[in-house]
């Protein structure tokens, strides 16, 4: 176990060695960051004054935290393909593979090694995220319970999105490549979701294989143990499947 | 099989779709022993290396190390093997000792030992200047004692070296050979290369691969008498009598160069300079020189690989 960790933590290491980390972290924080002042002016102007005359009015935990986790969800669909492109298909271009095929470690603590790096990356992400919503108990109060479910849904949706990307990285040979299809991937099972909603060819079954119909339940406060499953089942299926692959690399194919 | 054999291979097979790269290769490596692999780009030197390693599995053969079989224990096997590939596997934002202590986490060196095996390596590649400086900023001779100082880290039995020197200045090649003879005297080192020097200042035993197959293998001490015929080049000041050359027994054809010159063609006879002196002495003529004409392994070398060809 301890090699899985050494793993994890040489990997985050590494990412902060390179400026893709720093950058993507302050572009990912500046946008998120004007997203965030758009919707509080829109509350303060726009929605404030037309709820003051409703009995009971969604306050801002509804309107304006639900909307930037829904917001981060989106952004990362193409900020999550960036971070996982170089696990594997980078150590390949580099040769790097062969110091890790060398050692006496198996393939799964080599991928639960890379995904727990990933991971940490992703929650100091969502933490900085975190940030501009909670700053909102400075003037008002929050619904931390819908608060928390809303960080969790996007724990659980980043974690999807990179074991996914994790799997694909493994595949390819170019770190872009990686990215590319990745980023694809993850817009199919979006485009899932909006193909599934829409009123010509509404599919239950195409927004049950969607994230994103997952995801937006928690947004709403709710936690479905149903979505924890799709989440926790998706994670492992990508992940045995990077195991797989990697352990067969080696034989004829 | 005795305790000696710390690799034995046998009988490797892999092909690339229709291509044979390695078919039925047998790899010894005898304890304290320098095995040279040697043959042309694409033989299959890399291929059968990987497969030592545990890199790639082989379609058919059985390898182990030190007694112990890499395909049902792959994680205890590869202890006993350090791998420096062809590809350095530096990571180039890392620090030499940040790389190394990464290295002996996955080797699984217990804690209270690392610093120690870490300085050892640092101190045998003569790297304690450049511990703290970025892999990717060091220069090609000293990445390529970080890719050696991660394959000895764990103080294995066998040491698998794939092209050490290729790249290199002289100087840098001098000192990397330096470093694998001091290695040979600890461990059984197996090094792949195409430069034949390399073999005849390096290695104890030598097999040459031909593609993917194993054409020669004999132990370097004494090839000489063994396998080359030598060729001697003879000058004279003033002309011969060629016939008193031609009646020394080993000499088995002389050709003449022209101006006074002569190839003569040995066949096992060690001291044919020692008696050519003599009778050059006794017969007054006036020797300007006498010069060996082959490196004694590039004969072997070129000859198997030309008769390949040739039977291809």
């Amino acid at each position: 176990m301890s090699i899985v960790y050494t793993i994890a933590f040489t990997e985050l290491r590494r990412m902060f060695y390179s400026p893709l980390a720093w950058s993507l972290l302050a572009i990912v924080q500046f946008i998120m960051a004007l997203i965030f002042l758009m919707l509080v002016q829109e509350y303060i102007e726009v929605i404030q004054p037309k709820f003051s005359t409703l009995d009971k009015p969604p306050g801002v935990t509804d309107t304006i935290v639900a909307a930037v986790y829904l917001w981060a969800g989106i952004i990362m669909l193409a900020i999550i393909p960036i971070l996982t492109m170089r696990t594997f298909a980078e150590e390949r271009v580099n040769g790097t593979f062969t110091l890790l095929r060398s050692s006496p470690i198996s393939m799964i603590q080599v991928v639960l090694g890379k995904y727990l790096g990933l991971m940490l990356f992703i929650l100091i992400m969502i933490a900085l995220i975190s940030l501009m919503p909670m700053s909102l108990y400075m003037g008002t109060s929050l619904d931390w319970g819908k608060l928390l479910a809303s960080m969790l849904g996007l724990v659980l949706l980043l974690a999807s999105f990179a074991a996914a990307g994790l799997f694909i990285s493994s595949l390819v040979d170019q770190p872009i490549i990686a990215a590319v299809a990745t980023f694809g991937f993850l817009l199919l099972l979006v485009v899932f979701y909006i193909s599934g909603n829409s009123q010509s060819s509404y599919s239950e079954l195409f927004i049950y294989l969607s994230h994103f119909g997952h995801f937006l339940s928690f947004l709403g406060g709710i936690f479905d143990t149903a979505d924890l499953a799709y989440y926790l089942l998706f994670i492992v299926g990508f992940l045995g499947l990077t195991i797989r692959k990697l352990t067969d690399e080696g034989l004829q194919n | 099989m005795s305790q000696e054999m710390q690799v034995l291979a046998k009988d490797l097979h892999r092909h690339y779709g229709q291509y044979y790269a390695v078919a039925g290769v047998n790899i010894t490596l005898r304890k304290g022993e320098v095995l040279g692999l040697l043959g042309p780009n694409g033989a299959g030197k890399s291929t059968t290396m990987k497969m030592l390693t545990g890199n790639l599995t082989p379609d058919q053969g059985e390898i182990s190390i030190n007694g112990i079989d890499l395909f049902n224990e792959p994680q205890v096997a590869k202890k006993h093997i350090g791998y420096l590939p062809e590809r350095l596997p530096v990571y180039c934002d890392m620090t030499v000792l940040e790389f190394l202590r990464y290295c002996a986490q996955l080797r699984g060196i217990a804690r209270t030992a690392q610093h120690a095996s870490i300085d050892r390596a640092l101190q045998r590649c003569g790297l304690g200047d450049v511990s703290k400086r970025l892999i990717g900023n060091l220069s090609k001779g000293y990445q390529q004692r970080v890719g050696i100082a991660q394959a000895i880290l764990h103080n294995p039995a066998v040491i698998i070296l794939d092209e050490p020197t290729v790249g290199l200045d002289p100087v840098q090649i001098q000192e990397i050979r330096h470093l694998i003879r001091e290695l040979g005297e600890e461990h059984s080192v197996m090094l792949s290369t195409h430069i034949l020097p390399e073999v005849q200042a390096l290695c104890d035993r030598v097999q040459i691969i031909y593609q993917g197959q194993t054409v020669f293998e004999d132990f370097l001490q004494g090839l000489e008498q063994r396998h080359a015929d030598c060729i001697l080049r003879l000058g004279f000041e003033e002309p011969i009598d060629v016939k008193k050359l031609q009646a020394i027994e080993s000499i088995n054809k002389i050709e003449s160069l022209g101006s006074m010159r002569y190839n003569v063609y040995v066949e096992g006879y060690q001291h044919m300079g020692d008696h050519l002196c003599k009778l050059a002495f006794a017969e007054g003529w006036k020797l300007t020189e006498m010069t060996p004409q082959t490196t004694d392994l590039e004969t072997i070398f070129l000859d198997l690989v030309h008769r390949e060809e040739a039977r291809a």
